[in-house]
């Protein structure tokens, strides 16, 4: 729910998982009603697995940027990680961007007529209310329910070789397809991936599968971490401490130690940025080399970042928000990219512990920790509910 | 007159021992009927040093005097060893600074104008215009530096000249400087086996191309070992390039060798054997223990490296090179072996503070290996002290701990590479090009005081062959994480090393300590 006390509180707190968990928070549970099918077309899901996200995260511990504030309509259900079934017994994952297509809006704006629902700018019009994504908007429900709504465009059949364990992975990994892609890291790049929680980890992943560079480089805070990025394919795995030492070294950099941070005279051709803390961007634009790009994939807050190394590298800097249609694959479905490449990724390993939905305390407070706990992606489990 | 060295073997009254520790000494019990090596006493110097330079340079040794070599309008170079040694630096004035004065003085007297004076520093790290200073003196600093007092820069592509190849295809370069004067003067100081002969030109004016022909571990694995040359295919190979050097320009060698006297008197009692220690050295012990136990590592190092070594010369020749070395290489025998009798099992060293690339400042990990396994392990002829297959045990810190100015390239090299692999052969053909040729470490090392890049595979291969000969290499009281990526084994204790060690050696072994520094040459029966 929208509260500007509750956000206060939270805020006041630092995010603290007990604080952001309590009954002064955003977050309650409670049961609401199911939500409305806006239109005939649209279906039921009932899901089974939704993943916390770190932007769920971020909403939830008040480190969320206000500007989603009026892209949001409250009060909604969470969750927009999702693998579920129809009514049909089917199992599904969710799309969740809220595009012209599913607002039924014809003709649809520019970007959506590109391919790229996240961009869409009538996420105002519709049946449904405002908001970019199922899991942020009042009208569709949200995976951390028992029901959502979907359109039939939002809809991806999963094959049953996948788990849902590893399905509930295909959102995050669809974003990480089309950061990868939005990179466009060239076979001759050094690529550096900065953070290894979920979005971290399947950026080392997509960036390997969809554009394989000449050196992929994770940085990663946790032994767990590591071990996966390697897994996932990175080159190397370095810890955020070393970063400027083993970029500088991999790219045959200069290096330049000012008065607060070093900076790298050259440095890696692309920077998958998914940490989305001041810190860490402002070491990625002090290390990613000049004319080079910096790809924002994890969702960033309000963070002060000095513009000036932006300014004289002349650096793209991009954000890669969701999915769509890919122009580099002929039009093909993120979604549908990213489900294809999972066959054969062992997403489930990802995925754990698991929590029902009255232990969301339990679960809110783990998440918030999960690298440090050695776990990547902490989910609802609501098949106990139907159990 | 200075007592040879001696072999002691340890029995119910014999004390304990001396270890170094890094920036630190311990004092260990070693088993009973373990061999105690001491090195020799420091040898009497020269009483009247200067005189003793002038008559080397007026009868020199197959060669003109150095004066009838001299005359007006010629281009004279005098090149000089670096700050590796001797070690710990000289106590001023230091050997260079008195034979460089009486060349100068030699050469002002010709009416010679065009004279530069080049630090011979290889690969090595630049030095501060102190310890520039510190070597040569006020006088020579101020009258020639910096225009005409500098330091070789091995990545000049201007001011280096390619000579040729040896016949065994070794190619050598030269600095531009020495190869078109009319003479070079070279002033050495030879403090161990390994130094001086062809290898000063060869090594100290020349550039990477020149010095990665013997600068391998191929050529390092065939060293053995390179304290003495004759077994030394480095030293074989620099020889190869110095001759062709020598035909290319005119060359007068002046070589100077000092005694093992490494130590001031406030540490008078490193120099001595534990039986010989006083009441005062005895307190002094106990006061840099507890100095050395509660210092930070830096108050530390600082107090370390603050040391300087009243060494005595006891040698000078000069005149054409072979003649010269030869001559050198017998004054630093005479000083330095020890005779041994028959290898063991065990071979335990102390590695000290202090090697001839960490001058002010930290003594990395990669940098320890090289002293331990390198210089302080090939500290002998014929034979090695440790049996093949036998354990080294070494006694330091071992942390992970790097200068960022002087070894920039260490730090890759301890995360990068030896996280892949530690085997010097394997590390060389995945490696040495890219810490070669990678520009920032190139720019370090001409520009800042960093040693060039590919300098730490350099302090690697200088371990190779101990590598290879020891069944096992365990360090004592070192920091486990940092021996484990360098490959070796941790213990405790030193009682626990000796039972780790057994498990490679079997029971009952035979144990050698070798109490260095001051430091010693193993002539092994």
């Amino acid at each position: 729910m929208r509260s500007i006390p509750a956000f206060a509180v939270v805020k006041a707190a630092g995010g603290r998982a007990d604080v952001a968990t309590s009954a002064l928070s955003m977050l309650k549970l409670g049961d609401v009603p199911e939500p409305e099918l806006p239109t005939r077309d649209w279906v039921r899901v009932k899901p089974n697995l939704s993943g916390i996200c770190g932007s769920d995260l971020a909403a939830i511990s008040g480190h969320i940027s206000l500007y989603l504030d009026p892209l949001t309509s409250y009060p909604f259900v969470p969750g927009h990680e999702v693998v579920g079934e129809l009514e049909d017994g089917s199992r599904v994952v969710i799309e969740p961007a809220l595009g012209c297509v599913v607002r039924g809006v014809d003709p649809p704006c520019p970007r959506c007529a590109e391919g790229r629902p996240g961009l869409c700018y009538n996420v105002t019009e519709g049946p449904i209310e405002v908001g970019l994504q199922t899991g942020y908007c009042a009208g569709t429900g949200g995976g951390w329910g028992e029901v959502l709504v979907a359109h039939p465009s939002q809809i991806h059949a999963i094959p049953e070789s996948l788990s849902d364990e590893a399905a509930v992975l295909i959102e995050p990994f669809a974003c990480c397809v089309h950061a990868a892609l939005r990179g466009g890291a060239g076979k001759d790049d050094i690529v550096v991936v900065s953070g290894a929680g979920t979005i971290g980890l399947l950026t080392v992943a997509a960036v390997r599968l969809f554009t394989p560079p000449k050196r992929l480089i994770a940085i990663a805070k946790h032994p767990t971490q590591r071990d996966l990025a390697r897994k996932l394919g990175a080159d190397q795995v370095i810890v955020p401490a070393d970063v400027y030492q083993r970029v500088r070294f991999a790219t045959g950099a200069r290096r330049l130690d000012g008065m607060n941070r070093p900076l790298l005279l050259g440095g890696a051709d692309v920077t998958f940025e998914c940490v989305g803390r001041a810190d860490s961007l402002n070491d990625a634009v002090r290390y990613t080399r000049e004319g080079g790009t910096v790809v924002a994939v994890g969702m960033p807050g309000e963070e002060k970042v000095d513009w000036a190394p932006i300014w004289q590298r002349e650096l793209t800097v991009t954000g890669a928000y969701a999915y769509g249609s890919e122009p580099k694959h002929k039009g093909k479905r993120t979604f549908d990219l990213a489900l294809d490449a999972a066959a054969e990724m062992h997403l489930d390993e990802l995925t754990g512990p698991l929590f029902g939905l009255g232990e969301y305390r339990d679960a809110i407070t783990y998440a918030m920790s999960a690298g440090r706990l050695g776990a990547v992606k902490v989910a609802f489990d609501l098949r106990r509910l139907r159990a | 007159m200075a007592r040879p060295g001696a072999v002691i073997e340890v029995d119910r009254n014999t004390p304990p021992v001396l270890f170094h520790f890094g920036e630190g000494i311990r004092l260990e019990k070693l088993p009973l009927g373990a061999r105690i090596v001491y090195p020799p006493d420091p040898l009497d110097p020269i009483a009247h040093p200067e005189r003793a330079i002038k008559r080397a340079l007026a009868k020199p040794m197959e060669d003109d005097p150095l004066k009838s070599l001299l005359r007006r309008g010629m281009k004279l170079t005098i090149a000089f060893d670096d700050l590796s040694l001797p070690l710990p630096p000289m106590a001023a004035p230091d050997v260079r600074q008195l034979v460089m004065e009486e060349v100068i003085d030699m050469a002002a007297e010709a009416g010679i104008e065009d004279l530069h004076i080049i630090a011979a520093l290889g690969l090595h790290r630049r030095m501060t215009e102190d310890e520039l200073r510190h070597i040569v003196g006020e006088r020579i600093f101020s009258t020639f530096h910096p225009d005409r007092l500098y330091q070789h820069d091995g990545e000049d592509p201007e001011n280096n000249v390619y000579i040729g190849k040896t016949a065994e295809g070794e190619d050598v370069t030269l600095s531009r400087r020495a190869a078109e004067s009319d003479l070079v003067v070279y002033v050495n100081l030879t403090l161990v086996p390994m130094d001086g002969g062809h290898k000063s030109m060869s090594t100290g004016l020349a550039s990477f191309r020149s010095i990665r022909a013997h600068h391998n571990a191929k050529t390092l694995l065939a060293s053995r070992s390179y304290m003495n040359p004759p077994d030394s295919a480095l030293h074989h190979s620099c020889i190869r390039q110095g001759q062709l050097i020598e035909d290319t320009v005119r060359v007068f060698h002046i070589e100077t060798t000092v005694n093992n006297h490494a130590f001031p008197a406030i540490a008078s009692f490193m120099q001595k054997r534990e039986t010989d220690w006083t009441a005062q050295d005895q307190a002094m012990f106990l006061a840099t223990k507890q100095m050395t136990d509660i210092a930070p590592v830096a108050f530390k190092r600082n107090v370390f490296h603050a040391m300087r070594a009243p060494y005595g010369l006891t040698s000078v020749q000069a005149g054409q090179v072979d003649a010269v070395h030869d001559q050198t290489l017998d004054a630093v025998r005479k000083q330095l072996t020890v005779r041994v009798e028959g290898q063991t099992d065990i071979v335990t060293l102390g590695v000290p503070y202090l090697g001839p690339y960490n001058v002010n400042s930290a003594m990395n990990p990669i940098l320890v290996v090289c002293m331990g396994l390198g210089y302080l392990f090939n500290f002998y002829r014929n034979k090695p002290v440790l049996r093949k297959g036998g354990v080294l045990i070494l006694t330091h810190p071992c942390r992970y701990e790097f200068d960022a100015v002087q070894h920039p390239s260490y730090i890759d090299y301890y995360d990068e590479v030896l996280a892949d692999t530690t085997d010097p052969i394997e590390i060389e053909k995945k490696y040495e090009m890219r810490f070669a040729e990678d520009p920032w470490f190139r720019q370090l090392y001409r520009k800042s005081h960093a040693y060039h890049g590919i300098h730490p595979h350099y302090a690697w291969i200088w371990a190779a062959h101990a590598m290879e000969h020891a069944g096992d290499v365990i360090f004592v009281g070192a920091d486990r994480d940092v021996v484990h990526r360098l490959g070796f084994k941790c213990a405790t204790t030193l009682e626990d090393a000796f039972e780790m060690a057994e498990q490679t050696v079997g029971r009952y072994p035979s144990v050698t300590h070798l109490r260095m520094p001051p430091i010693m040459l193993a002539d092994v029966e």
